[in-house]
């Protein structure tokens, strides 16, 4: 069994104006040192695959498939064995 | 010809239905999301609303729906796609129109009318409208913010694939009539072909005078028009 942590992030470039508020909000509350503040989503999967050159192909295509969306996304991936 | 609406779970898919069954008075069929046969219908039409609760993004899992993948062969062999709102952003997550969508600029959910501007009135949906025509719809949406990249808007443009942009009451394409930070204050595209047009505002809402206007109503009698019918006696018109 492998456990797979997806992080979806903005692209460079795009507007994150979630990742905005939060900064100003950051700021008003006197952390004037916050340069940058980034929004994204963290999905924890579980694939009961054996190896794991395998699974690291799933998870892409899992990604591609549906949880990213590439015009906007970039994705990254860890990808850890689990005992059952 | 037959009208079909999907009705994924969380859409307003009734209020579509109603405005074909009742307001123009033509045939139309419910399409159930798992549907994995698309027989005897000419125009499909992905309605608005919240489908899957919108969960993960905006229309990305009735993207992954059964259905969408027969929608695309549809569109394939010619087959008239209208998505709206929700339906909108189904066909662009589903790859069957360019871009994508982001949360609103302001990132408030904007409900109320805009005025539109008719950017290409050769489409299948658009030809009861004239070229640069200043229109009404309503707007209900916290995820409309367009965004394709600067070689996609040129493409966009150069195949006049852009067909409503919002604009003020003079036609005016001024940032303050954009109202979710939309790039060109895009408020709708078709495909290269025209056979799939996807637009933000609701006509669907604006299609009887009691609803406030009736701008709506024309878009869809012109797919009536363009499949050469003509609207029948009895049948409610704008004019």
């Amino acid at each position: 069994m492998f456990e797979a942590a997806v992080y979806v992030t903005l692209k460079k470039g795009i507007l994150d104006p979630e990742g905005k508020a939060v900064k100003n909000s950051l700021r008003s509350l006197g952390y004037e040192q916050v340069e940058e503040v980034k929004s994204g989503k963290l999905f924890l999967l579980k694939l009961k695959t054996q190896d794991r050159k395998t699974a690291e192909e799933e998870v892409r295509q899992i990604c591609e498939k549906l949880l990213v969306n590439k015009v906007l996304e970039d994705y990254t991936f860890e990808l850890r064995e689990v005992g059952r | 010809m037959k009208f079909g609406v999907v009705f994924f779970p969380g859409a307003n898919a009734a209020d579509c239905f109603y405005v074909i069954d009742q307001v123009i008075g033509h045939p139309v069929s419910s399409i159930q999301p798992e549907e994995r046969e698309l027989v005897g219908f000419d125009c499909v039409i992905l309605p608005g609303g919240f489908s899957y609760g919108d969960y993960l993004r905006a229309g990305a899992l009735a993207g992954a729906a059964p259905v969408v993948e027969q929608i695309a062969d549809f569109a394939e062999q010619g087959g008239l796609v209208l998505g709206i709102g929700n339906g909108f952003q189904i066909l662009l997550n589903a790859g069957l129109l360019p871009g994508a969508m982001r949360k609103n600029e302001n990132l408030r959910f904007c409900c109320r009318d805009v005025f539109l501007r008719v950017e290409n009135s050769r489409t299948p949906f658009t030809n009861r409208y004239h070229q640069g025509e200043v229109i009404k719809y309503p707007i209900a949406h916290g995820e409309g913010n367009y965004y394709v990249d600067a070689d996609g808007l040129a493409q966009l443009e150069q195949n006049g694939q852009v067909v409503f942009r919002y604009c003020n009451e003079d036609g005016e394409l001024i940032p303050a009539a954009n109202p979710d930070g939309s790039v060109g204050n895009i408020a709708g595209i078709c495909n290269v072909k025209g056979n799939v047009l996807g637009l933000m505002p609701h006509p669907e809402r604006c299609s009887e005078e009691i609803l406030g206007n009736a701008y709506g109503l024309r878009l869809f009698l012109s797919v009536l028009d363009w499949w050469g019918i003509h609207t029948q006696e009895g049948v409610m018109t704008d004019e």
